[in-house]
């Protein structure tokens, strides 16, 4: 079974949705994401699952919730526009305490923008979304065999946490195709028999709502549960990974496509003499302040490298504070960073 | 003694719960619930049956019926509907409870699909005419001239169209197998209203397919009426445009 096979981002993340007992899933079709629906459409038939493509995002994620509540393991796939679609029923999940997997294969934005990978999503992502007091777990695999890792552990976080969980992909990672071993299912069982929509048969009725205008079903009280549960999650957790960055002088800080080039970038820097490491957050939510802090203990410059204006840059400078020189490289509307760049950017002020 | 021989003719179903609904006198919704716990008692399938609640003056309908349920965010119900019937398929029954601003204006899209997949549903669509939950704003199904907040020279049909007519226009889908128009304005309507959604719940339990059921409904708040007036009004406005009667039974 530990055999290599080569897979493209998509098609990998979509047989680990299977090899993890998904079941079910809702999409409406949107490049650069588009294997995922039609892997499904191909394999879900052969596991005696459903493949359903919806008449929009909103329907995708309405069926989605259906699902959930009704106690099965259940994703939808999109890419940007149609991820904002989707916000309002991802708030709706959060409100009800539905878990749920949702992936972004992020795109260039804003509007249409257009159909190049991206990383312009990650306010969106972590910050909320939709309306709401609310947070969703972010994960962002940064090569084909974490993508289909992450997609096994984002069931389990979901059915754990009762929360969504978001696969924070890019359209480069998603149609690059690399060699992976197809993870094992974990066999975690969870029991969703007290409140899960079978039929209230020789029990009370369930009830799967976000409603609450009175006093026995305090919104207040909601709220309050769900910050105990996301302080939780952020105690236990949190996922990142780093690269030489043991004795680094100069810290790269990246996730997804973006750290791969920053990979690169830290050989090429160390061939030279110059000291440098990354630091590649994977739970974006909930993101790694403290172990980011500890990382960055000794380096004289943080250098942030994203596809997008620099906004995992504001969850950098909450880790580090006033005090570190943390600097930015984002390259907008699709377009990827290049390695002579970053390259070039830490040299530059290693010698200023 | 009298009492000992005394036979309980008339009881609260089952499939209703024994507290007090928030409905505002002359509301419809009310009465319609009922109908549904008794079919539902009837058929004995309180234990199957799986409420979708719309966002509107229904959305606390699962409080009242003492079945699972599950609300919807505005207009999706047929979305969520058809989730938790593709996970259960049809060993449950999912009934779907809508307004016509949830159904027709925000949930359009979902309305038709899930009608032209003939997912094996009962869709109950309370057509008032108005928004009741937000205070009384235009429908959809609000009549040319009607007055109301937000429309408050009458619905003018140059800026805002002819109201839509539900039944009609899923009639022009091949996958449903059940269509009527009811009312709940008279005892007559109400009885008949009680045989389409019986239909209506039988052809889901049965594998049959899509239904839909119709059913004008008094809104005297949102209208701004007394409850009588609000009976007369759907006789005297509202049926002429909207005609009772089935459309399709296969
Ligand atoms: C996305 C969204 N838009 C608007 C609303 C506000 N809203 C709640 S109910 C409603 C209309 C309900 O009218 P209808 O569906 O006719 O049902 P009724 O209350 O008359 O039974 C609106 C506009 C909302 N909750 N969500």
């Amino acid at each position: 079974m530990s055999e290599k096979v080569l897979m493209k981002g998509n098609e990998a993340l979509a047989e680990a949705a299977i090899i993890a007992g998904c079941r079910h899933y809702f999409a409406y079709p949107i490049t650069p994401q588009n294997e995922i629906p039609a892997y499904m459409a191909l394999r879900m038939p052969m596991v005696e699952g459903t493949f359903l493509q919806a008449e929009s995002e909103i329907a995708s994620i309405n069926m989605v919730y259906g699902a959930s509540a009704a106690g099965a393991r259940v994703m939808t796939s999109s890419s940007s526009p149609g991820i904002s679609l989707k916000q309002e029923g991802i708030s709706y999940l959060a409100g009800a305490e539905l878990p749920a997997v949702i992936v972004n294969m992020m795109r260039g934005g804003p509007g249409l923008g257009n159909i190049a990978g991206s990383q312009a999503d990650y306010f969106q992502a972590t910050k909320g979304g939709g309306h709401g007091d609310y947070h969703i777990i972010v994960l962002a695999p940064g090569n084909v065999q974490e993508l289909a890792d992450l997609t096994i552990r984002a069931f389990d976080l979901a059915d754990e946490y009762r929360i969504p969980v978001m696969i924070l992909g890019d359209g480069f990672l998603g149609q690059m195709s690399e060699p992976l071993v197809l993870p094992k299912p974990t066999g975690k069982k969870f029991d969703k028999s007290s409140w899960a929509l079978s039929g209230a048969k020789g029990r009370d009725h369930h009830i799967v709502y976000s409603l609450r205008l009175t006093p026995e079903h305090a919104l207040e009280e909601l709220n309050i549960r769900l910050q105990e549960r996301y302080a939780a999650i952020s105690e236990k957790e949190i996922l990142f990974d780093t690269y030489r960055a043991d004795d680094a002088e100069f810290l790269l800080v990246a996730f997804g496509t973006s750290s791969r080039l920053c990979r690169n970038a830290v050989n090429i820097l160390r061939k030279e003499g110059i000291k440098a490491g990354l630091f590649r957050p994977i739970t974006l939510w909930p993101f790694p302040y403290d172990e980011l802090e500890k990382a960055a203990e000794k380096v004289r410059m943080v250098l942030s490298v994203e596809m997008n204006a620099g906004q995992m840059i504001e969850d950098i400078r909450l880790a580090l504070g006033k005090d570190k020189d943390i600097q930015s490289y984002g390259k907008m509307g699709g377009v990827v960073p290049e390695v002579d760049e970053i390259v070039e950017k830490v040299r530059s002020y290693g010698t200023r | 003694m009298a009492q000992d021989n005394a036979k309980l003719v008339y009881d609260r179903p089952e499939a209703l719960v024994d507290r007090a609904h928030h409905y505002c006198p002359g509301c419809g919704h009310g009465i319609i619930h009922k109908l549904l716990a008794e079919i539902i008692d009837d058929a004995g399938i309180r234990e199957n049956t799986i409420i979708v609640a719309p966002v509107g003056c229904s959305v606390l309908a699962y409080f009242y019926l003492n079945v699972d349920g599950c609300e919807a965010a505005h207009g999706r119900a047929p979305a969520v509907a058809t989730g938790i019937k593709r996970v259960h398929g049809n060993s449950k029954h999912v009934l779907v409870y809508q307004g016509d601003g949830d159904l027709l204006a925000i949930g359009t899209a979902e309305t038709i699909h899930a009608a032209n997949r003939g997912e094996n549903l009962t869709i109950i669509f309370v057509n008032n005419a108005i928004y009741g939950m937000t205070g009384g704003q235009m429908a959809p199904t609000s009549l040319a001239e009607q007055k109301t907040k937000t429309s408050p020279y009458g619905r003018k049909v140059a800026d805002f169209g002819q109201p839509i007519r539900a039944c009609e226009m899923i009639n022009t889908l091949e996958a449903p197998v059940f269509i009527e128009r009811c009312a709940v304005n008279s005892v007559k309507n109400i009885l008949k209203t009680k045989k389409a959604l019986k239909k209506a719940v039988k052809n889901q339990v049965e594998g049959r397919g899509y239904s839909f059921v119709e059913i004008l409904s008094m809104c005297p708040t949102g209208w701004g009426i007394k409850p009588v007036d609000a009976l007369k009004w759907v006789e005297d406005a509202m049926i002429p445009y909207y005609p009772l009667g089935n459309f399709r039974d296969r």
